[in-house]
């Protein structure tokens, strides 16, 4: 079961996500996203508490790669674990989205340095 | 056993001979009478004979009427009438003979007035007994042990009095009198069982009446016709069959019957519509109850019902709404009545005159939607308007309605309010087995999806000469989004697949059957690693949904350059064994997810590696299935582990590597099913 947490500081909205991304539960992470990506430009992923994520969890993730280069949208996904970082990496979704370690780093990316 | 019919022949052809008999030793005796002295002998013996006759007649309807299996009344009163008829019409007819020849020499002769008189003691004496046997079907047609033992006293009593024939006092004198004294009176105690009558509908009481009229008269007639016999003709019978006891008792006996059957159905004539609507409602809650057991549709049920309810409630019209989910009523039902009509009657109702009724089940139904009313129409006086619950759903509304006032009697709301919990019941059944149908269906229907999956699951694997290949692939749950697949090129080329679609079960299916086609298409063009996924991508980009994706591996080995090509499409990087360097490592390459980006961007995101391979090498492809399986203690079986496993494995065939592989991922996950799709595809070189 995943948990979704959004919150908005500023003009940066954050979604946390918590928990287990499965293919049932990706609709919530859906949601939450297709949500953000209507509204806002800019965009933090909290995943520090993201303990697995499925193939269809990274899918959700996958679709709005094409929205967030129309729209200018600023999205960076931040606090990955080793283990959910490599299933990324596996497939190749670290070099579509931005991710970093912290939520310092996602900050700076945001802000746009 | 010799048949029925066998034996019903043998007795009649006996009666027949007895008859006959019985006829020659009449005149052998008044042979005797007119020339010599009397002879008792004779007498005697046409007597015995008579009562033989008697006796054989008997048990010649005992077979007949007394073995039927069921009871049909007015089929035996029609047999006992068409006996009578053809013993009236001869009877008649030899009367009219000797009323012809009455002034002739042949109508005086004795032996001919003997004949005659036989003639008719046969006939009559055959038409009695069959009375009698019809009757006591009837009267022990509800058997009780009292009722079976006063019968056969009765029985015996008639055969056992014949006796008194022979000793030569008349039957009005002593002990003849005492005797058919009790068993006139036992006669008539046994002719009050009558219940017989209360199963005949109004029709067949009418049919009945005048059969048994009839009959009453045939025996009136055939009593006179015996009691007179000869007396115009100065004749004298050799002696009087009505000295028997027996005859006389049976016409008493078959007399008072008749005319207590004629009373009694008279009488039950004017409730008979009362008896026959209680039935009428038993066959009603029968068929409503049996419904249930059928699985008859909603839609029979409901006609059932609205039926059932007009008869039980004698209505002169009547409709039924049927209701969806939401409580919208979407079909009428219309018994004697049309739409406009129903608009009217519901707009008459008389809302002050509304009484409502209470339900027995709290909750169902409040008084607002059950209730009598009177209505102000032309035709219809009174109303009647009951809802149909299943949990708390309601599902259907009746309306009854009769031409008077307050037509609907507290009964009547009671029994209709049976039919409407039966029906309730009867529905809510019949969905829950179209709900149950439905999900055998779709039970059927995976089942065929993970047979056509199945056959998409290579069976043979293409090899050559210099390689040993080997693969397994099993799906968690019926069908699964793992694929695997072999082509052999030309030039001793081999080109290799492993896929996994993003999600699970149905729609990941369908995937990976689209991946099968778009593999299978693209490499007989015969291309590079790089054109096939870049062409792969393509394909797949219009047909994937927004979220899925498919991770691949593609592999093209050239046996005669021993070289291995390779593309790594976002799947999970594959084991390589080099037997050289004596090293297990994962081609990490760099790649895309087929479906990820679908235009020419994702160009730019494939890698095609090359290595060059040596005998003993082993690539070793898989789906995230196997490292992603987890233990008991929830930690999943990992890249570290399979490395491990390769390492010990190296030097077995790919065939035992395969079944290896499973039985490590079983004992590490101390399961049978891995939660996931698992596939493995092995290349060894030779």
């Amino acid at each position: 079961m995943v948990e979704i947490k959004n919150t908005l500081n500023n003009d940066v909205y954050t979604i946390s996500v918590i928990g287990e991304v499965d293919a049932s539960s990706s609709i919530h992470l859906d949601e939450s996203l297709s949500e953000a990506t209507s509204k806002y430009k800019k965009i933090m992923v909290n995943c520090e508490q993201l303990e697995y994520i499925s193939s269809a969890g990274l899918g959700v993730f996958m679709s709005y790669i094409n929205d967030l280069e129309e729209k200018g949208i600023k999205l960076v996904i931040y606090g990955l674990s080793k283990k959910v970082h490599h299933v990324f990496q596996i497939l190749g979704l670290d070099q579509l989205l931005k991710i970093t370690e912290d939520e310092e780093g996602a900050r700076g990316i945001i802000d746009g340095i | 056993m010799p048949s029925q019919k066998s034996i019903l022949r043998l007795i009649s052809f006996f009666a027949g001979f007895v008859w006959l008999a019985m006829l020659g030793s009449s005149y052998l005796y008044r042979f005797g009478l007119l020339h010599y002295a009397t002879s008792d002998t004779y007498l005697f013996a046409s007597k015995s004979l008579l009562l033989l006759f008697i006796v054989t007649i008997y048990f010649f309807y005992r077979f007949n009427i007394g073995r039927q299996e069921s009871l049909n009344i007015i089929d035996l009163l029609w047999n006992v009438f068409v006996t009578g008829l053809i013993a009236t019409v001869v009877s008649l007819a030899s009367t009219l003979l000797l009323t012809v020849l009455k002034d002739q020499e042949h109508g005086r002769n004795p032996y001919f007035l003997d004949t005659l008189y036989q003639i008719n003691v046969g006939l009559i004496i055959t038409f009695l007994i069959a009375t009698f046997m019809v009757w006591k079907r009837f009267i022990l047609y509800q058997k009780s042990k009292w009722l079976v033992r006063t019968w056969n006293t009765f029985e015996y009593g008639l055969l056992g009095s014949a006796i008194l024939f022979f000793i030569d006092f008349k039957i009005f004198t002593g002990i003849g009198l005492v005797i058919s004294g009790l068993l006139a009176v036992l006669g008539i105690i046994l002719s009050a069982n009558l219940k017989w009558v209360a199963y005949l509908n109004y029709k067949q009481k009418w049919k009945s009446i005048l059969l048994i009229i009839l009959i009453a008269l045939y025996i009136g007639y055939f009593y006179t016709i015996l009691s007179n016999y000869g007396q115009d003709h100065g004749y004298t019978p050799i002696y009087s069959v009505l000295d028997v006891i027996t005859v006389n008792e049976l016409y008493f006996f078959a007399m008072i019957y008749s005319i207590f059957s004629v009373l009694v159905i008279l009488f039950n004539l004017p409730t008979s519509s009362v008896f026959e609507q209680k039935l009428i409602e038993v066959i009603n809650f029968q068929k409503l109850s049996q419904s249930r057991n059928s699985g008859q549709s909603e839609g029979q049920i409901f006609d059932i019902l609205l039926e059932s309810s007009v008869s039980v409630a004698v209505a002169n019209a009547a409709w039924l709404d049927i209701m969806d989910a939401e409580g919208v009523c979407t079909k009428t039902l219309f018994f004697k009545l049309d739409e406009r009509a129903k608009n009217d009657i519901l707009k008459s109702i008389e809302t002050k005159k509304k009484r409502g009724i209470q339900s027995q089940v709290p909750g169902r139904g409040s008084k607002e939607n059950r209730f009598t009313a009177e209505v102000k129409h032309d035709i219809h006086k009174s109303i009647f308007i009951v809802p149909l619950f299943i949990q708390d759903q309601q599902i259907a509304s009746m309306a009854l309605l009769k031409d008077v006032k307050d037509g609907f009697s507290k009964e009547m709301i009671e029994i209709i309010r049976t039919f409407i919990n039966q029906a309730s019941i009867s529905i809510e059944n019949y969905r829950l087995m179209v709900e149950a149908i439905v999900n055998e269906r779709y039970k059927e229907e995976l089942k065929i999806a993970k047979r056509v999956q199945d056959s998409l699951i290579p069976k043979m694997l293409h090899t050559n000469e210099d390689l040993e290949i080997s693969a397994f692939s099993k799906a968690a749950a019926e069908v699964g989004g793992d694929y695997f697949d072999t082509y052999k090129m030309a030039d001793q080329r081999l080109a290799l697949i492993v896929g996994d679609v993003s999600g699970k079960g149905t729609s990941a299916a369908f995937h990976m059957s689209q991946m099968k086609g778009v593999f299978q298409s693209l490499v007989q063009m015969n291309l590079s690693a790089r054109e096939f996924i870049i062409k792969a991508n393509n394909a797949l980009s219009g047909s994937l949904d927004r979220t899925s994706f498919i991770t691949a591996t593609y592999i093209n080995i050239d046996s005669k350059k021993k070289r291995i090509e390779f593309s790594r499409a976002g799947h999970c990087p594959s084991l390589y064994y080099s037997a050289k360097e004596k090293k297990v490592r994962y081609l990490e390459d760099n790649g895309l997810g087929l479906g990820i980006l679908r235009d020419s961007q994702f160009n730019d995101f494939v890698d095609v590696n090359e290595i060059e391979y040596s005998s003993g090498d082993i690539l070793f492809l898989y789906t995230d299935g196997i490292t992603e399986a987890k233990n008991s203690k929830n930690e999943e079986f990992g890249y570290d582990r399979l490395k491990l496993f390769l390492e010990k494995h190296v030097f077995y065939s790919a065939e035992y590597i395969k079944d290896e592989v499973l039985k490590t991922l079983h004992e590490f996950c101390e399961c049978s099913n891995l939660g996931d799709d698992v596939t493995a595809l092995i290349v060894k070189v030779k």
